[in-house]
């Protein structure tokens, strides 16, 4: 009998030591396991956090009742869609909903006092907020003005690196892909059958030829160098001007620029003499100068990841012809455009842009609080003085003059970049600039538009055309946006506020 | 030869004692753990205490008291430790089943279960008033062979449940008839071999003869072989029939203390499960599942039953989830019976699993220590059949569930759902109450002259 019980003794010492074994050893392994559920269904028990737009959620949560409990919704879902991305059960997630995951998610350790008392617990802390950089009028008012047609705005406010608007067009609502279920996965394979590319954000994942927009780039690069000393002194370009070491004529759509100076060349957007001057500069120089700007980083985050902007590293004399001027390989996001203009109008220093000021608490509190770096020093500052009023002259004598806003500094730069095999495609119409507003210590805003438009033949007036009408209004809603702050700034009385109306 | 006796009883000074106040001390502790889990359910859950608390708590600690004034008054004697473990277990495992009622609320098993409860503590206050001493049940051992053997043979005629025939089912009412078939065969099991343990023994001891043993010899173990290997066919519940052999091998063990019959009757039994376990595709799939948990992950298919139960445990890690709060639910199917200690191993943790399983221990061990202390071969046996049960059970499919030893439908010991184990279970710890009533008393009480006491010396 004493032997029956030891047997018992043994079975109870092996069911203990098992259980260490299940619940102790292999316990990691088993947690990780993809087919467990649990992860998954702890990281949807709670609301998500929201992001914020303008101190507003534009995100929201739909408790179901499910497995996967709360599923994301969307206030505005197809305007913010290349701010937010979408937070998926099925699909995962992108964008801010997937950089800004642990606050929103409630996983960060930043989100509680004590390090450890939410593992010693095993509870989650509610989701934080995200509170983004972007103004709702200047958002709204890119989007309506891309008007569904294929395009993408990027506004900065240059002395702070802000991105004000950030619209991709056309858009989807994210909203459709949370959850699980037929509706969702039909929803997902719609969106990336549809020959537009909804999901495509074109403000920072896609790269588009700039066109002459990139002559502030080459002008910036040429006076740096030293090779340009007097804007208004002529530049011996001549008229055509044939491609070194080839026979190939590069023709001007403007006038006049034979010889001309860089400043007309500027404000007509003469190919001929930023080309020349792109070839002066060299390769080595003009390498050095697109990196100042931001091409050829593959590294930028805002904490989004941003497509690389192209500037061919190696080239012959001839196509850095004519990559100095926006064409042959030379690619650009509209973020990257923006980021031009803004170098011009902040002096040429380049603020790190960024879509997140800060993250909270689901209470408010303080998680983390973006902190004002400089991301690169484009060009020197008396360059940057004289870029600006090039780009002035531009709106207010040259190819820009529909982007003028009166009782305002506008400098600007237009583009018509062609694309597809033979320049069949549908052309893009650019539009980069900047606005200050009269007696302000600085510039309120930078901003580039890309639109495809099927009238966008002709260079420049096609730019202006399509492109600036958009810019013009965001820039108008910046600077009234500004006036108000300062207006509430002086008077702090509700009721007050003085109404500017553009 | 008294004073050489292997087991000598237990000091008379101890045996005194009758230790009623003990038990009751830990009845009302285990009513208050019980009831306190049904509160941290509700407060976990739903943020307030569970309006019929009180109810439940009142219930429980009824239930309690009506067995205990049965013990205090029919059994004076009897061990203080196994009704209130009992009744904790029983506690614990209302509290888990109506936590897994919160996630089905279409399904609710919990009141069914209470009343089962109830059932199976009438029953037990019956069995101690009315069996006097346990002796009586000796008479009785080719009735419950006979009776286990049609309970057993019943439920072939009804229709297979999940893959087993082991349920009669009439109306929407079912029950297992094998689960009390377990106690009439550890009647039987007691009986005989407390009877035949000698000729048992005798042969044994010639080794030669054990090469050729004689079919009078071979013919109980060789009947009960058939038997649990016909159950496995028959049922295809390989569980029950694990059981009864086990049991049987114990007893055989205890009764002659011959290794000789441990060997052969293991030697049976592998045979027996590699042959069916090869032929039978219902066994033969448990075997796989537990050789190769996660294979349907793998194929694509989704965790199956014993991935997820291994999870659910994993997800408790060292202190558990804290009631209310695990997905043990994720098993799905039989969550609530045969794999109730999934849910306790999440909620409760390693350090909740390893308190179940010690009470599960010192059940067991009282009723060894009880089968100890008693001097008739009939009540040793009884015990040590009666405690084996539980131990066996528990083991089988503790170690199932946890991925130890392949996985069989069977009920764990009080805390899972289902009415026949429940009562079943509450007539066992009647009996080993009253069997150790007898063994702690202080004068045997069935001690008149006639009683059968036979060679007493020789058993082990």
């Amino acid at each position: 009998m004493r032997h029956a019980a030891a047997l018992c003794l043994l079975l109870l010492a092996a069911l203990l030591v098992n259980a260490a074994r299940v619940q102790v050893l292999d316990a990691p392994s088993l947690d990780k396991n993809p087919a467990n559920r649990r992860t998954v269904m702890a990281r949807y028990a709670e609301p998500r956090g929201d992001i914020l737009v303008d101190g507003r959620p534009v995100t929201g949560s739909r408790d179901t009742g499910q497995q996967l409990r709360h599923e994301r919704t969307y206030t505005e879902g197809p305007l913010y869609a290349p701010v937010t991305g979408h937070a998926s059960q099925t699909y995962g997630t992108t964008l801010l909903e997937s950089t800004e995951d642990p606050v929103l998610s409630g996983a960060s350790p930043l989100l509680t006092l004590f390090p450890f008392w939410h593992d010693l617990s095993r509870t989650r802390a509610p989701g934080g907020d995200v509170v983004t950089t972007i103004r709702e009028p200047l958002q709204r008012l890119a989007y309506d003005g891309l008007a569904g047609r294929r395009g993408a705005v990027a506004a900065i406010e240059p002395s702070s690196g802000r991105i004000l608007a950030l619209v991709s067009s056309p858009s989807y609502d994210p909203g459709l892909l949370s959850g699980t279920g037929s509706e969702v996965t039909g929803a997902w394979a719609r969106l990336n059958a549809a020959p537009d590319k909804p999901m495509l954000n074109r403000a920072i994942r896609q790269t588009y030829p700039p066109g002459s927009t990139f002559k502030i780039v080459t002008a910036a690069a040429a006076m740096d160098a030293g090779i340009v000393t007097d804007v208004d002194a002529p530049t011996d370009a001549p008229e055509p001007y044939v491609l070194p070491g080839t026979r190939t004529v590069l023709p001007n759509e403007a006038t006049g620029c034979d010889n001309a100076s860089l400043a007309y060349a500027i404000r007509w957007s003469c190919n001929t003499v930023l080309a020349q001057l792109g070839v002066k500069v060299g390769l080595a120089g003009m390498l050095d100068a697109v990196a100042r700007f931001g091409f050829n980083d593959g590294s930028l985050r805002i904490p989004t990841a941003v497509a690389r902007s192209n500037f061919d590293t190696e080239l012959t004399v001839d196509r850095l012809a004519l990559s100095a001027i926006g064409q042959y390989d030379t690619t650009a996001t509209p973020l990257q455009m923006a980021m031009v203009a803004a170098a011009v109008a902040n002096g040429g220093e380049i603020a790190y842009p960024h879509l997140v000021e800060r993250t909270t608490t689901s209470d408010g509190d303080p998680v983390t609080q973006h902190v004002r770096r400089t991301y690169q020093h484009a060009m020197r500052p008396p360059t940057a003085l004289r870029l600006q009023q090039l780009m002035v002259d531009v709106v207010e004598g040259g190819s820009g003059s529909n982007a003028a806003i009166p009782g305002a500094r506008i400098g600007g730069k237009t583009g018509t970049a062609q694309h597809g095999v033979g320049n069949v495609g549908t052309p893009y119409a650019w539009f980069i600039g900047w606005a200050q507003a009269e007696g302000s210590g600085r510039p309120a805003i930078a901003v580039a538009v890309v639109v495809e438009d099927a009238s966008a033949k002709r260079e420049d007036i096609s730019g202006a055309g399509s492109a600036a009408p958009i810019a013009r209004s965001v820039m108008e809603a910046a600077l009234l946006d500004e006036a108000r702050d300062e207006a509430r700034h002086l008077a702090p009385r509700k009721g007050t506020v003085p109404s500017i109306r553009p | 030869m008294t004073a050489t006796r292997a087991d000598a009883p237990p000091p008379p000074a101890l045996r005194l004692h009758k230790r009623r106040g003990v038990e009751l001390s830990l009845l009302v502790c285990a009513v208050l753990i019980s009831v306190y889990g049904y509160i941290d359910v509700g407060l976990a859950r739903n943020g307030a205490v569970p309006p019929d608390a009180a109810a439940y708590g009142a219930g429980l600690g009824l239930l309690a008291l009506l067995a205990h004034l049965a013990v205090r008054l029919r059994a004076p004697y009897a061990d203080p430790l196994l009704l209130p473990i009992a009744v904790l277990l029983n506690g614990l495992g209302l509290v888990l089943i109506y936590r897994l009622d919160l996630e089905t609320p279409a399904d609710r098993a919990a009141p069914a279960q209470l009343i089962w409860s109830t059932l199976g503590v009438a029953l037990f206050i019956a069995v101690i008033i009315a069996l006097i001493d346990h002796r009586a049940l000796q008479g009785y051992a080719y009735v419950s062979v006979a009776a286990a053997l049609l309970l057993l043979l019943t439920p072939i005629f009804f229709p297979a449940v999940n893959g087993a025939k082991i349920w009669i089912r009439v109306g929407g009412f079912s029950f297992q008839p094998g689960e009390f078939a377990k106690i009439l065969l550890a009647v039987f099991f007691a009986a005989y071999l407390a009877a035949n343990h000698n000729a048992l023994a005798y042969t044994g001891r010639r080794v030669w003869r054990m090469q050729f043993p004689t079919g009078r010899v071979l013919g109980p173990v060789v009947a009960v072989w058939l038997l649990s290997v016909g159950v496995l066919v028959l049922e295809r519940d390989l569980g029950t029939s694990l059981l009864f052999f086990g049991l049987f091998v114990i007893l055989l063990y205890v009764a002659t203390g011959r290794t000789g019959w441990v060997a052969v009757g293991l030697l049976l039994a592998g045979a027996g499960a590699f042959v069916v376990g090869g032929l039978e595709p219902h066994v033969n799939g448990r075997v796989e599942d537990w050789l190769h948990p996660f294979a349907s992950i793998e194929a694509g298919q989704g965790p199956g039953q014993l991935a997820q139960s291994l999870f659910a445990f994993a997800a408790g890690g060292m202190l558990g989830t804290g009631l209310g709060l695990g997905d043990s639910i994720l098993i799905g199917f039989a969550a609530k019976s045969d794999f109730i200690l999934a849910t306790a191993g999440e909620e409760l943790g390693l350090a909740g699993l390893t308190a179940i399983f010690l009470l599960y221990a010192l059940l067991v061990a009282r009723g060894f220590s009880t089968g100890l202390a008693l001097r008739d071969p009939f009540g040793r046996l009884l015990a040590t059949g009666l405690a084996s049960i539980p131990a066996l059970q528990v083991f089988v499919i503790a170690g199932g569930v946890m991925g130890l030893i392949p996985l069989t439908g069977m009920a764990m010991p009080f805390l899972a759902q289902g009415g026949s184990s429940v009562v079943t279970n509450w007539i066992i710890v009647a009996l080993l109450i009253r069997v150790s009533d007898s063994a702690r008393a202080p004068e045997p009480r069935g001690a008149e002259p006639g009683a059968i006491v036979p060679v007493t010396e020789e058993v082990r």
